[in-house]
This record gives C-alpha cells, sequence and structure tokens, in this order.
C-alpha cells in the first residue's frame, strides 16, 4: 500500500509530464481529466455556438430549457442518446458502425500531446507534432467510410468532397507547420524540436512568439495554417463535406441519434485540436501574452490573477442576468438556478485566487483562452461568409495556399540561414 | 427544337452532354425533400462527378388546381384563391387579377385606390426581393443575411397586417379599387418604413456585394444570354440582368405608374451576380417609387362603380403587371356569366423556371443551388 502511495507520489515533484515520467497512475489520471474536460468543452461550445451565431443573426437562440438556454446541450444530448438508431437497409453494416468511432477516436487521440502546460500534457514525445497531423488526418478515413457505407448518393459526394478537400489542404497546413519547427532550431545549438513541449519551450527561450518572428513570415505562415485549418475541419466557409443547402448533410446525412452525436463531438474536438496546434505553434501555448514587454514579478502577479478574474466575471454575468429575470413564479426556478450557476463559477473563481492552485492553473488558463479565440472565429466565419465552392475551395487550397507555403518556407528557411550565418557567426 | 430557324437551335436541348472519358453518369434526384429547392421542387441531376451534363425539373407536388378552380368560383370569389398562388407577392397577384376583371368590366379605380395600390404592391416587391435574398444568400452558405432581411420585412407585414389584417395571403384589393380605407397613420408608417429601410440595403450590400466569397460563386455561374432569355420567354429581374430594359411598368405602364419617376436598373452578364444587383438596385427603386406614391396620395373615393352581381361581357382579355419575378399575365375569357369561362394564370417563376437546365449545363452542382435561388421561384406559382 505505501509503495502505491510512494509510487503516486513521486510524480508531484517530476517537471516531466506523467508520460514522459513514466508515471502511469497520473497519465490515467490526466487521460481522464482531458477525456473529461473535452467533453465539457464540446458541450459548452455546443452552447455558445448557438448563442453567439444567434446574437449575431439578431436573435435570442436557446432561451428555454434552463436559464437562457443553459441546458439546451443536455437535453440535445439526452434526446440524441434516445433516438431510435437507424441504419439503412441497403448500408454496409460494419463499416457504418465502425465509421464514427474511427473519426472520434482520431480526434480525440490527438490530445495526447497537446500541451495545456510544461507539465500539463499526457505525455510528450519527441514527434509530438508529427504524431498530431498524422492521426488527425486519420479522421478523413472515418468520414470516406462513413460516405461509402451509407450507400447513397449524397453521403457518397459529401465524403468525396471532405477527402479531397482534407488531402488537399494537408500540404499547406504542413508546410506552414514546417516553417514554425524550422524556427524552433534557431538557438545556440541549432537543434530544433518536433515535440509540442519543445516548441513552446523553444518560443519561450527566444523570446518571441513565433507569430511575430521574422515578420511577417510568421505571421503569414500562421495565416495558411488558420486558413487550412477551417478547412481541415470541414467548417464554414469551407464546410462543403456537409452543405446544407446542397447535400442535406453531406458525409452523416444516414446517420441519426448516437452515431451522428459520436460525428458531432469528433468535428469539435478536432477544432479545439487544430486551435491547439496553431496556439503551440505560433501563439506560445501555455505562456502568458507581453512575456517581455510586462515581465517583472509583479506583473507576473498580475497576470496570475487572470484565471480568477475571469470566473468572477462569468460569475457576475450570471448574477447579473438573474437579477434581470422577470419576477414572476414561472421565472423562479429559472432565477435560481442562474444565481446557483454564478456560485458555482464564483467559487471556481475564488480558489484559483489560492497562490498554489493560481500557479498551477495559469498555463491551463493561457492556453484554453487562446483556445476559445480560436472557436470565436470559428463561430464568427459561420455567421459571415458564405460557402466556397469546391472548384475554388480546391484552387484556394493548390493555387494560393500551397505556393505561399512553399516562398514563407523557402524564406524562413533562408532568413534563418542569414541570421546564422551573417549575424552570430 | 430541331428547326434551325428556331432561336433556340443553338441551345441542342436534344443532345445531351456525354460524360468525360465515357465514366458513369450520376444520377440525383434533388427534392421535393431538399432544404434548397425552395419548397417541392424535384430536380434529376445527372452528373458526371460534380458537374452537370444536365437536368430536369419534375413539378406539380403543389398543383392546387387553381385555374380550374376559377371556373367555378365568381369573379369576386377567385380573388382570394389568386393569393395562394406566389404566396411571398400575394399583392401583386391581387394587383394583376383585379386589373384584369376591371378591364373586362371595362371600370377603372379612381386615383387614390390607385395609390394605394401602387404603395402596397412596391411594398410587397420589396418584401418580395427581401425574401430571395435572404434565401439566396443561405443557399449559397451565408446564414445572416436570411435573418436580417427578415427582420426588415416584418416591418412591411406590420404594415399589411394593420392596412388588411393579414400579413401574407393579404387580399389586399378588390374589383373596382379597395375594399378598406387606410387606416389613420398609414403614410406615416409607410414613410417610418421608407426611412427605415433605406440604410438597412446598405447593410445588405454590405454584406455581401463586395465579399469575396459571393462574388465568387456567383460570378459568371449560371449565365444566360438575353437572346436565350427572349427565346425562352424569361422575364423580370432575370431577363433585365441579361441586358434587356423590359419591364412592364415602363413598357406597359398599368395602374399609375406613368405618374412615377423610377429606373430600370440592368446587368450586363446575365449572371447570378448581375442577378442580385438588379435585384438590390430593384429595391431601392421601389423605395423611390413608394416615396413618390405616399407623399402625392390623393383623397378621394376609394371604389369605383362596380355591379353587386358581376357578369363581365362575353370577350377574352389578357393583361399582365410586373410582379416581383417577372411578367404575371392574366387570360380570361368571360362567357358573359358570373363565373369565367376560363382563368389562365402566365406566372413568371414557371416560365422561368425552364432557363434552369439551360443555365446550369456544365456548371457545378453547388451552382445548380445557386441557380433555383437566382430564378427566385416559388413553387406554389409554379404549380399553381
Amino acid at each position: 500500500m505505501g509503495q502505491i502511495v510512494r509510487y503516486i507520489q513521486s510524480y508531484l515533484h517530476s517537471d516531466l509530464t506523467p508520460g514522459a515520467a513514466g508515471n502511469m497512475f497520473w497519465a490515467l489520471v490526466y487521460i481522464m481529466l482531458v477525456f473529461v474536460g473535452l467533453s465539457v468543452a464540446v458541450i459548452a461550445m455546443n452552447w455558445l455556438e448557438r448563442k453567439i451565431l444567434a446574437h449575431m443573426q439578431v436573435r435570442l437562440g436557446p432561451m428555454r430549457v434552463g436559464p437562457h438556454g443553459l441546458l439546451q446541450p443536455i437535453a440535445d444530448a439526452i434526446k440524441l442518446l434516445l433516438k431510435e438508431d437507424i441504419m439503412p437497409a441497403e448500408a454496409d453494416g460494419l463499416i457504418f458502425w465502425v465509421a464514427p468511432f474511427v473519426v472520434v477516436l482520431a480526434a480525440f487521440t490527438v490530445f495526447v500531446v497537446v500541451p495545456f502546460g510544461p507539465t500539463h500534457a499526457i505525455t510528450d514525445m519527441n514527434i509530438g507534432i508529427l504524431f498530431m497531423l498524422g492521426v488527425s488526418s486519420l479522421s478523413v478515413l472515418g468520414i470516406v467510410m462513413a460516405g461509402w457505407a451509407s450507400n447513397s448518393h449524397y453521403p457518397l459526394i459529401g465524403a468525396l468532397r471532405s477527402s479531397a478537400q482534407m488531402v488537399s489542404y494537408e500540404v499547406a497546413m504542413g508546410l506552414a507547420v514546417v516553417s514554425a519547427i524550422l524556427m524552433t532550431s534557431l538557438n545556440a545549438e541549432g537543434t530544433g524540436t518536433l515535440s509540442m513541449i519543445g516548441i513552446v519551450q523553444a518560443q519561450q527561450a527566444q523570446h518571441e512568439w513565433f507569430i511575430f518572428k521574422f515578420f511577417p513570415l510568421g505571421l503569414v505562415a500562421f495565416f495558411i495554417f488558420a486558413v487550412a485549418m477551417v478547412a481541415e475541419t470541414n467548417r464554414a466557409p469551407f464546410d462543403l463535406a456537409e452543405a446544407e443547402s446542397e447535400l442535406t448533410a453531406g458525409f452523416h446525412t444516414e446517420y441519426s441519434g448516437f452515431r451522428w452525436s459520436l460525428f458531432f463531438l469528433a468535428e469539435y474536438s478536432a477544432m479545439i485540436a487544430v486551435s491547439s496546434i496553431a496556439v503551440t505553434l505560433w501563439l506560445g501555448g501555455w505562456l502568458r501574452p507581453f512575456p517581455n514587454l510586462l515581465s517583472n514579478s509583479t506583473w507576473d502577479r498580475v497576470f496570475s490573477l487572470f484565471p480568477g478574474v475571469t470566473f468572477l466575471f462569468f460569475a457576475a454575468i450570471c448574477f447579473y442576468n438573474a437579477a434581470r429575470m422577470p419576477k414572476h413564479p414561472l421565472f423562479r426556478i429559472q432565477t435560481v438556478g442562474l444565481a446557483g450557476f454564478g456560485i458555482v463559477l464564483g467559487l471556481i473563481g475564488v480558489i484559483l485566487f489560492i497562490p498554489v492552485v493560481s500557479i498551477r492553473v495559469q498555463d491551463i488558463f493561457w492556453f484554453a483562452a487562446k483556445v476559445a479565440g480560436f472557436m470565436y472565429m470559428y463561430i464568427w466565419y459561420r455567421g459571415t461568409f458564405p460557402r466556397y465552392r469546391f472548384d475554388q475551395l480546391m484552387q484556394m487550397g493548390w493555387k494560393v495556399l500551397l505556393p505561399m507555403g512553399l516562398g514563407v518556407l523557402v524564406l524562413t528557411a533562408s532568413v534563418a540561414l542569414l541570421q546564422e550565418k551573417l549575424w552570430h557567426p | 427544337m430541331t428547326d434551325q430557324n428556331s432561336s433556340l437551335s443553338h441551345l441542342d436541348l436534344e443532345t445531351p452532354e456525354k460524360p468525360f472519358l465515357d465514366a458513369n453518369e450520376l444520377v440525383i434526384n434533388m427534392g421535393p425533400q431538399h432544404p434548397a429547392t425552395h419548397g417541392v421542387l424535384r430536380v434529376i441531376l445527372r452528373l458526371d462527378g460534380e458537374k452537370v451534363l444536365g437536368l430536369e425539373c419534375v413539378i406539380g407536388y403543389l398543383h392546387r388546381g387553381v385555374e380550374k378552380i376559377g371556373e367555378h368560383r365568381t369573379y369576386t370569389m377567385f380573388n382570394p384563391y389568386v393569393d395562394r398562388m406566389d404566396y411571398v407577392a400575394a399583392v401583386s397577384n391581387g394587383l394583376g387579377y383585379c386589373e384584369t376583371v376591371e378591364k373586362l368590366l371595362n371600370v377603372e379605380a379612381p386615383p387614390r385606390a390607385q395609390y394605394v395600390r401602387v404603395i402596397l404592391t412596391e411594398l410587397n416587391r420589396i418584401a418580395s426581393h427581401q425574401l430571395w435574398l435572404g434565401t439566396h444568400a443561405l443557399d449559397i452558405g451565408a446564414i445572416t443575411p436570411l435573418f436580417y432581411t427578415f427582420r426588415d420585412r416584418e416591418e412591411i407585414l406590420k404594415i399589411y397586417e394593420k392596412y388588411c389584417g393579414a400579413r401574407l395571403t393579404t387580399h389586399a384589393f378588390r374589383i373596382g379599387g379597395l375594399q378598406y380605407e387606410t387606416y389613420a397613420g398609414f403614410e406615416k408608417d409607410v414613410k417610418n418604413f421608407l426611412d427605415f429601410f433605406r440604410p438597412k440595403i446598405d447593410e445588405y450590400e454590405e454584406l455581401l456585394t463586395t465579399n469575396r466569397i459571393w462574388v465568387e460563386r456567383t460570378k459568371n455561374v449560371g449565365n444566360i444570354s438575353a437572346q436565350d432569355c427572349i427565346a425562352l420567354g424569361v422575364t423580370g429581374p432575370v431577363l433585365r440582368a441579361s441586358g434587356v430594359k423590359w419591364d412592364l411598368r415602363k413598357a406597359q405602364p398599368y395602374a399609375n405608374y406613368k405618374n412615377f419617376d423610377f429606373d430600370i436598373p440592368i446587368g450586363q452578364n446575365g449572371d447570378t451576380y448581375d442577378r442580385y444587383l438588379v435585384r438590390m438596385a430593384e429595391m431601392r427603386q421601389s423605395v423611390r417609387i413608394v416615396q413618390q406614391a405616399v407623399y402625392a396620395l390623393p383623397e378621394g373615393p376609394i371604389m369605383a362603380k362596380v355591379p353587386k352581381v358581376m357578369k363581365p361581357p362575353v370577350g377574352e382579355v389578357y393583361h399582365s403587371i410586373e410582379a416581383p419575378k417577372g411578367e404575371l399575365g392574366y387570360f380570361i375569357v368571360s362567357d358573359g356569366s358570373t363565373q369565367p369561362y376560363r382563368v389562365r394564370v402566365r406566372p413568371p417563376s414557371f416560365v422561368n423556371l425552364q432557363a434552369l437546365d439551360v443555365m446550369c449545363r456544365g456548371q457545378l452542382v453547388a451552382d445548380v443551388i445557386a441557380v433555383i435561388g437566382t430564378l427566385d421561384i416559388v413553387l406554389g406559382e409554379v404549380d399553381r
């Protein structure tokens, strides 16, 4: 017994990720935490997307289930789970059954290497970014399987579009990623890294996020990635695979209930995954903003208050809206519910002010905040842009983004070489 | 079709295009239950991958036999039925029908009624174009304009509701004039709407006109030449976007359109983008017309002398108006009884829909959606 406790405790003072330290117990704990956190994030994202989109479109969005529709995603989840599981008579049963799991598996597995903090990742692979790109592109397999197994025209066209799109945008995406990885090698030893944690540490060591590196090269590479990642996740304006007005629902037209919800889950976790890649590569991962400009310990203290303040701010919004609720007996339960939700958020906020907690949570907070920024952009795109046509999408991938990516890669390499040879001989 | 002298011969509609390299062609059935076919249109698409080799429209899913019903109703009783054809432009339908019967009876609505008719019809044109814009943009993937247009269309529907109690199938006009005097504050409401609406057109245009994706999706999509338009009988904004300056409000002035000063916006290329621009400009022109009409609204009677029991003289009459979607014509044959012997409607959507095949050949599947949207069809009118 004591041995087990010691095994568990041995990790606590380690400065490695549990996977890298070889501690199975903590690795499992982290896996559970990531899984639960991701599911909660997807649920929250569901509500936020509907709300934000609704407010962009002069409507209210969900308002009925729970205060301001807060329980809507839960109601939806219950509805989806209770729905009859329909499989088309002509479908290829096994493949039809496996396809959603392949997609979900690909979307979730990438989180093994996502660095929420220097020690807050399930594991630290030395090929982290490669692993992430590789596994996330497996989801196209699941999409093709779903489209093919449905044995129906619309899903087939949707799957074909989707596979062509994902494959072609991965090229541009890869080139952008390579140019960022090149930047990691700009140190005294000249050794680059593919490790997700290593990439962020390189940005820390160079005192510069890669988005600002070799301005504007880093920015252009980031831009290429930011466009390609929207295409990669099949979201508006590149949501051709599930273009509602053309293909009803694309590759998952024939899916319903739980299987459909798996595709939904996969889509949103893939969005979070690619956003995490972007954050890690260009936006300094878990590093707080302005690390150079405002770099003394007072500023450290100020920035460490952010997580708690954010939660208190959310709590304040809840209380404000609870106070604004109509004073009618029918709204009593909603008012109490919203206030209760606010109290929970407030408590979390207060806990986050405790220095021991706040130091450990900071990294995760900044990472999550940056990813949340990307999520907001995703929703914003959806509210703003019409949908690209298939050939235009391909043209953009191959004729615009790919040459741009190549150019950025070559320029980044040349500038890095020049810097090394000329300025630091 | 095969006649070399026919202006349609160059379209060569009889010989289907072959798929590239003898690949299998894919036949897809789009509709009648499909989010982008604007109701119950069924389109059978023959595809080579994503390219459209040809298509065939199957209509009639919303057929209610409006024309046949007309033969069993008196002239007055048939009036509300025409609202159900193009249900997003019910007022225009009503105007066309009332004017046709008036022509048959040889009566004319008094000036005040004419002005109110013009106001309501032009407001209806704006409402119809707003609905078109919202759904067209939605089909192309921009969801937000839909909610903006519906928000603003609501103001027009409120005016209708106040005027005649109905929002959609208004039955606003009667043969010989109007049944209801305008409500107190009608003019103020209309003026307020105009002030409210002018900046809103800019708002829609801001979202779309220079939007790169929108321009790419609509430029050179669904081109149709003026020649083809005329050959197929296509009218309305689709014809005007191809460069033909043909608007019945100017060409054969009806109601009292000759009193108003307005332009006919035309396009050059006959593509989806030009049709978009033409309709946007038409909304501005409609605002201009309503503006002039509401400030010049005369006092006076609203109903001409029309017999209680209408028995038009034996004869036939064709009268057409410029509905929001094109030329809306009524052909009525009277046998001297209280009921028409035959009512034939020439609906713009039905005729314009013929152009779908010509416009979609060689385009991609996504363009079919854009073209269906840009034709601005209402299935209630296509099928009647």
